[in-house]
């Protein structure tokens, strides 16, 4: 048990460092959101289910989709075919 | 009835002005205040011209980096600074961190006789089987109170700042909604038909037992919201609006923190020692039990479920 909740810690710190240091904003959200579910599972372990809950639904859920939509309003999510061309435009 | 007044005499009206205060319509500086009459302000080319060359030459001055000597120190000088600073805060927080007492000691300071009460008394004075339910909306109501009028507030926020008000802003976004996305997709509606509904009575679930096991109001209603997002994601508005619009919400939210504050706010005439109350506990464990805390879980999982869907909605295309 001791060695599982060590690998789920380790996992915490490389996301949230991944979150941090990634280049591309797309990735950063998605590995804030597998934080956030690393995190719940931490919460569950160290025995309050109801953090867990709330931190799966709002954490991994409703943060990550807002996020999503902002990227989209503010058309920083590329798409592949458009993202090529310009690396060629280069 | 009352007759009815005349245009003029309406003018004449205490109410009439003050209406037009209100509005706007009516400039308390005009006539009243000495004003000196204003040219128009107006630059000929020449001017303007000037102007910007002037700025030019100032930003070349400055930005000049090999021979403006203070803008190069600066510049170092900021970057150790701010290094430093970075470290000096690691270091104050760390050393702080060890300040702190050890995780879980008996004779910790928060172990003291608020966390016994609470404990022990929990079950009899306040009927819930969860303690933390307990905790929030019986023994701490007020707290929860204005939790759930903040959240409401944020909405506010939200809606003053991402809200489309003209009308040709309005049309240009819901006409731009979905260019980036699959119209009609099939694998996600089929997801939908099937994971929505078991969301939804999930999210009830965790709202209604929240006196009895882990949840409550804050999480179930989350898990709800969620479930609508999805649900507004895989069959779009045309769907969504037929149970849920602006109007719902509005009365939605008003009608749970009414509710909410009507049950609550005597703390505000009592102060701490809250009154004895009239609503019998139940027997702990069944559903309905506990007085009004599972009252109080619907209230805040009604606001707090029309609150995620509306961020939604008011980043996606601002406005339902």
């Amino acid at each position: 048990m001791t060695l599982f909740i060590g690998i789920l810690f380790g996992f915490l710190i490389i996301c949230a460092i991944g979150a941090s240091f990634s280049k591309n904003l797309l990735n950063s959200i998605l590995i804030f959101m597998s934080y956030s579910l690393v995190m719940s599972i931490i919460w569950i372990l160290l025995q309050s289910p109801d953090l867990a809950i709330t931190e799966a639904a709002v954490g991994a859920g409703v943060t990550t989709v807002l996020f999503v939509v902002t990227l989209k309003k503010i058309q920083a999510i590329i798409k592949e075919d458009e993202g090529r061309e310009e690396k060629e435009d280069e | 009835m009352s007759r009815k007044l005349t245009q003029e005499q309406y003018e004449r009206t205490f109410s009439y002005r003050f209406l037009r205060w209100l509005d706007g319509a009516r400039d308390p500086y005009l006539g009243q205040v000495e004003m000196k009459p204003q040219k128009p302000f107006s630059e000929d080319g020449q001017t303007i011209a000037q102007r910007q060359e002037d700025r030019a030459r100032m930003r070349e001055r400055v930005y000049d980096l090999e021979n403006n000597i203070l803008v190069r120190v600066f510049r170092r000088f900021y970057r150790v600074f701010s290094l430093l600073f970075c470290v000096f805060l690691v270091v104050m927080l760390l050393a702080a961190v060890s300040w702190l007492p050890t995780f879980g000691q008996a004779d910790n300071p928060a172990n003291n006789e608020v966390a016994a009460r609470y404990i022990e008394d929990g079950l009899e004075e306040t009927g819930a089987v969860n303690i933390v339910t307990g905790m929030i909306l019986d023994y701490r109501a007020f707290d929860t109170l204005g939790e759930s009028h903040v959240l409401f507030i944020a909405t506010c926020t939200v809606l003053i700042l991402l809200r489309a008000d003209r009308k040709d802003d309005r049309e240009q976004l819901w006409s731009n909604d979905r260019v980036y996305e699959p119209k009609n997709d099939i694998i996600l509606q089929t997801v939908a038909k099937i994971l929505v509904p078991p969301i939804l009575i999930f999210g009830i679930y965790v709202i209604l037992a929240g006196h009895l096991g882990p949840g409550g109001g804050f999480s179930g209603g989350a898990v709800i919201g969620a479930g609508l997002i999805l649900y507004l994601n895989a069959f779009g508005f045309a769907k969504t609006e037929r149970f849920f619009t602006q109007k719902t919400y509005r009365r939605m939210s008003f009608a749970a923190l009414a509710c909410y504050s009507l049950a609550k706010s005597y703390s505000f005439y009592t102060g701490a020692n809250h009154i004895e109350s009239v609503i019998p506990l139940g027997t702990p464990g069944a559903i309905l039990s506990s007085g009004l805390i599972l009252i109080l879980n619907i209230c805040v999982g009604i606001v707090v479920a029309g609150t995620m869907y509306t961020f939604y909605v008011m980043f996606r295309k601002g406005g339902y």
